[in-house]
């Protein structure tokens, strides 16, 4: 790996982690828990259009790693990684495809964050009744998941990469 | 392909939707805390407790709806999640592992009130 690669994951990795600090200030996006804006998801589409889905995967665990370190705690560590493990696991298949444009891979991935972050919540409260927030977690994941998409997929035809 | 994708996600919102809505107005705000129940309180009657002691959420019921109104959490997801009033609906705190949850049944008289 050369050091324009290393330059260019740190880059990447503080850009999420500044996302994942301007969405925290936007109270309305936690009204239901899981429920996100997902800017975050902004750098991981770029990596995942412009560079390698490898790449996508490992600027998105860092960022949550190091959020959670200067941010959060236990709890919100297991939620966010749940969140953005599931929304990768699926996100990384549908590329790979070659199927889908950036935006439906977007959009999956916004819905599965979702859907792995009420699971967690599920888990540690022990109770299977936050099913009801799933409705509104899978139209939210998909509108943000849409606008996420599009903005990053004209963010990534522009950037010219050094 | 993204338009079926989009249609799927938004079709299983409809069917979730329908199977899990909330139900008729609910009687009680049943609290818990680690998945143990701790206390419930009748939606009849206004009251302002304080759920818990280091880690505290201040529930609200006023006007047949539950509510947080403060909490000591990190994200006030609880709090921005406003008022419950109907059976099955909820208010969750996970930094806490505590759920405010809407039960329907008998209006509850003041003799059944328990906590």
């Amino acid at each position: 790996m050369d050091g324009k690669h290393i330059a260019r994951y740190a880059l990447l990795t503080a850009l999420a982690m500044t996302l994942a600090w301007l969405e925290s200030l936007i109270p309305v996006s936690s009204a239901v828990p899981g429920m996100k804006l997902g800017l975050t998801n902004l750098v991981v589409v770029f990596a995942l259009e412009r560079m390698s889905v490898r790449d996508a995967a490992a600027i998105s665990l860092v960022r949550v790693l190091l959020v959670s370190l200067t941010s959060g705690n236990a709890y919100s560590f297991a939620y966010s990684l749940a969140g953005a493990a599931l929304s990768l696991a699926v996100m990384l298949p549908l590329k790979k495809t070659g199927r889908f444009s950036i935006t439906g891979i977007s959009v999956a991935g916004g819905v599965c964050h979702n859907i792995g972050q009420i699971l967690v919540a599920m888990a540690v409260l022990g109770t299977s009744r936050l099913v009801y927030y799933l409705p509104a977690l899978l139209v939210s994941g998909a509108a943000a998941g849409t606008a996420i998409g599009i903005v990053g997929g004209i963010v990534a035809k522009r950037v010219r990469l050094a | 392909m993204d338009i079926f994708l989009i249609a799927g996600v938004l079709l299983a919102a409809a069917v979730l939707y329908l199977l899990f809505r909330p139900g008729e107005t609910g009687a009680w705000a049943v609290v818990t805390i680690d998945g143990q129940e701790t206390a419930r309180y009748p939606l009849s009657q206004d009251i302002t407790v304080t759920l818990g002691d280091a880690d505290y959420n201040i529930l609200m019921i006023s006007d047949h709806a539950a509510s947080i109104t403060d909490a000591n959490c990190g994200d006030h997801t609880c709090v921005h999640t406003g008022a419950v009033r109907r059976d099955g609906e909820a208010i969750v705190c996970l930094p806490h592992r505590l759920i405010v949850r809407i039960e329907g049944g008998e209006t509850p008289s003041v003799d059944g009130m328990a906590g």
